[in-house]
């Protein structure tokens, strides 16, 4: 689904990603874990094609397509979906609305019919029950005034609402307590499906008790220098990186 | 950041979308001002001796005037003596139906969208169509004479109600006021007169659409508007102008009168010409809009969205002359390209307990300038009185700039006056999280900035709210890509 070939990229003309290879396949949960710094939101940014990072080197190909070559909301509507470390407010703009335009965009790119206000509200109502959102939170501005907790929540909802082929979890579980989490990844749980894949970009093992991966990567300086199963989550607990950074030899 | 400008540049390059020019044969004076010209247009539209009397005072105070040239904006040296003063579609006989009319003209409106008949009959809307100069046609007006409503031209007016338009024409904006308004009082050809008797709600919309369309034509519109005791009216004004290579005037005066506890709403979405990506072109759009809460419990909502125009200058103002009189402005002015506006508003407190609210919305784009300038001012004996004013800016790209004036003057000690004011970017960052869910920048930006100005767009009629909205994103395409 996802190959990433010599992938190199800078911010402000500071290298950041210094060659990743990476290949997804679906149905895979993948893990990418690393200390602060690293280069893992800068993958997950790059992926999406946050343009205030500049690829140098490399390619990526998702589903047959370059995907370099596509602009962010087209690699949206061919179904990567990013779910934000960070998520922005948008004032003024209503939940409903931005989601509304959203689902439709996609169907439209992929020339379905776009949904009536009361089919698009169905759906709504049963995605909402699958993250537990508050329904208060889709009738307000997009990620206005929302805690910590029910922004990630909401953008689980929206992971929901537009089923992505691949979700890039970026630090998802940073700012959730441990019923939130717990929910939250219920939630990713019950949208995987053997033809979509998930990447979970974290730097504790806490989210990865609840969803569980296939792949454990260790991304250090920009590039990954350890991939192994699922035990590899546990290792890292117990060791920490420090253990990585000796087995470089630093 | 450079990302962001790029496509800021593109969104805000996008061509008008109304711009063309409809060929219709037009009954013109020659070019220039004097005491004649008055004279011959008073003539023209066979005005009792009062309007000559008026329009003649109005010429000679203007002749003593200058252009104000205290707003922040660079105006072009204009000469008057290069613009024709009056100007009528040739076919002056009024028609009984649509299919005696200019074909020309009615694709025009098609054009504009505008559904003269049938389709704003059913919406409920009586349209009184201003052509250049003349009233084309005006529809709905049988019906409203039932409930004893006057909607009809200014010139039908003044033939037909010269006391209503005798007692309270210049009441609002007098001759004097200032240079424009002079100018238009000299001058003006035609507009819109309303008249809501005692007691009577207007049971729809009322609305007009502008258009200049003659070549080298100014467009001197006047518009008086008056609420009864108890009456109630929402009035609709719009407008599209077509592509044009030089500039023309639009010097518009509108006066409303509110007497007891009359309710008027006045809501405007304005999208002249605003010029080429170059700033070559586009309307000036000089206009002195002022309201008089004349009575007790009276009340006056200006509303407006302001998108067009190369230079608009334009203060839709409210006196609270009543005791326990209500006023609000609330505008969205955007500017794009080269586009100036110095807009805002003046509250003018002099009853007990009255009460003024400003919302103004400030959105620039390209390399534009865009002002807020608004006044509040309290008289010694309003007592009580009460203001809320709350200035927003919002930038897109760094090569616009937003300008915040406000002027506040309080006479007493027991007036609440209050003001905000903010100044906003919109964030990349913002831009970003729409695209990775599939939305892409242009309709982003449309979203977020329609977001922005939410508050003001919820104000107007329901149709308006929607082709406003729908203007807002158009003035923006090409600003970001």
């Amino acid at each position: 689904m996802l190959i990433i070939k010599d992938l190199h990229a800078s911010v402000e003309g500071k290298e950041i990603l210094r060659g990743i290879n990476l290949t997804i396949n679906a149905g895979e949960v993948h893990a990418i874990m690393g200390p602060n710094g690293s280069g893992k939101s800068t993958l997950a940014n790059v992926l999406a094609g946050n343009t205030n990072y500049e690829v140098t080197k490399g390619e990526v190909t998702f589903n047959g397509k370059d995907l370099l070559e596509m602009s962010a909301d087209v690699r949206a509507k061919e179904g990567l979906f990013l779910s934000f470390q960070y998520p922005v407010e948008i004032p003024g703009v209503s939940m409903i609305n931005f989601l509304k335009t959203a689902v439709n965009e996609s169907r439209k790119y992929h020339q379905l019919k776009e949904l009536s206000a009361g089919d698009f509200l169905k759906v709504m109502r049963e995605k909402k029950e699958l993250v537990q959102i508050d329904s208060q939170l889709t009738n307000r501005s997009v990620n206005e005034g929302f805690s910590g907790g029910e922004k990630k929540k909401n953008e689980i909802f929206q992971m929901a609402m537009l089923e992505p082929k691949l979700a890039i979890l970026d630090e998802t579980d940073s700012g959730l307590d441990i019923d939130a989490l717990r929910i939250v990844a219920n939630g990713v749980n019950l949208l995987k499906k053997p033809e979509n894949a998930t990447i979970v970009v974290t730097h504790y093992q806490r989210l990865l008790d609840y969803i569980v991966p296939d792949h454990v990567h260790v991304l250090y300086k920009g590039q990954i220098v350890k991939s192994a199963g699922k035990e590899l989550v546990l290792e890292l607990e117990e060791k920490g990186y420090d253990w990585i950074k000796k087995e470089l030899g630093e | 950041m450079d990302n962001q400008n790029t496509l800021i540049n593109e969104v805000t390059d996008r061509d008008y979308r109304f711009g063309f020019v409809s060929d219709i044969a037009t009954d013109s004076i020659p070019k220039g001002l004097s005491e004649e010209v008055v004279r011959i247009i008073s003539a023209k539209k066979e005005e009792p001796e009062f309007m000559l009397e008026f329009r003649l005072k109005a010429y000679r105070k203007w002749l003593t005037m200058k252009m104000p040239d205290w707003a922040q904006l660079t105006i072009p040296e204009i000469d008057y003596q290069d613009i024709i003063y009056y100007a009528a579609p040739r076919q002056q006989p009024k028609y009984e139906s649509l299919d005696e009319v200019d074909p020309e003209l009615l694709s025009t409106f098609a054009k504009l969208g505008i559904p003269l008949e049938e389709q704003k009959m059913l919406a409920g809307v009586a349209v009184d169509a201003v052509m250049d100069s003349v009233s084309v046609k005006t529809t709905f007006k049988e019906n409203l004479a039932e409930l004893g409503i006057i909607f009809c031209s200014f010139s039908e007016a003044v033939k037909h109600h010269p006391d209503l338009v005798q007692k309270y024409l210049g009441m609002v904006v007098p001759p004097n006021d200032n240079f424009y308004a002079a100018l238009n009082c000299a001058v003006f050809s035609d507009g819109s007169f309303v008249y809501i008797p005692k007691g009577v709600r207007c049971p729809m919309e009322l609305s007009t659409y502008f258009r200049i369309n003659a070549k080298n034509t100014g467009q001197f519109e006047r518009t008086l508007i008056i609420a009864d005791s108890d009456s109630y009216v929402s009035y609709l004004e719009g407008c599209t102008a077509p592509m044009r290579d030089e500039n023309q005037l639009h010097a518009a005066v509108v006066e409303i009168i509110a007497l007891d506890r009359a309710e008027v709403k006045y809501s405007t979405v304005q999208n002249w010409y605003p010029g080429n990506k170059e700033g070559v072109g586009g309307i000036y759009n000089f206009v002195t809009k002022r309201g008089l809460c004349k009575g007790e419990y009276s009340k006056i909502y200006w509303n407006q969205v302001e998108t067009g125009s190369a230079i608009t200058w334009k203060y839709p103002s409210c006196i609270l002359a009543g005791d326990n009189s209500v006023a609000e402005f609330n505008s969205v002015a955007l500017t794009n390209n080269y586009q100036q506006a110095d807009t805002g508003t003046k509250m003018i407190h002099l009853g007990k307990n009255t009460k003024s609210t400003i919302v103004s919305k400030g959105i620039s784009a390209g390399h534009s300038s865009n002002s807020y300038r608004g006044l509040v001012r309290v008289a010694a004996k309003a007592e009580n009185a009460r203001n809320y004013s709350q200035c927003d800016s919002l930038l897109l790209g760094d090569h616009c700039g937003a300008h915040t004036f406000p002027y506040i003057e309080v006479g007493n000690q027991n007036s609440v006056v209050e003001h905000e004011a903010t100044t906003s970017k919109i964030g990349e960052d913002q831009i970003f999280y729409c695209n990775q869910r599939g939305i892409s920048t242009q309709d982003a930006i449309g979203m977020i900035v329609n977001g922005y100005a939410r508050e003001v767009i919820n104000k107007l009629p329901m149709e308006f709210a929607v082709e406003a909205q729908k203007l807002l994103q158009i003035s923006l395409e090409g600003s970001v890509g």
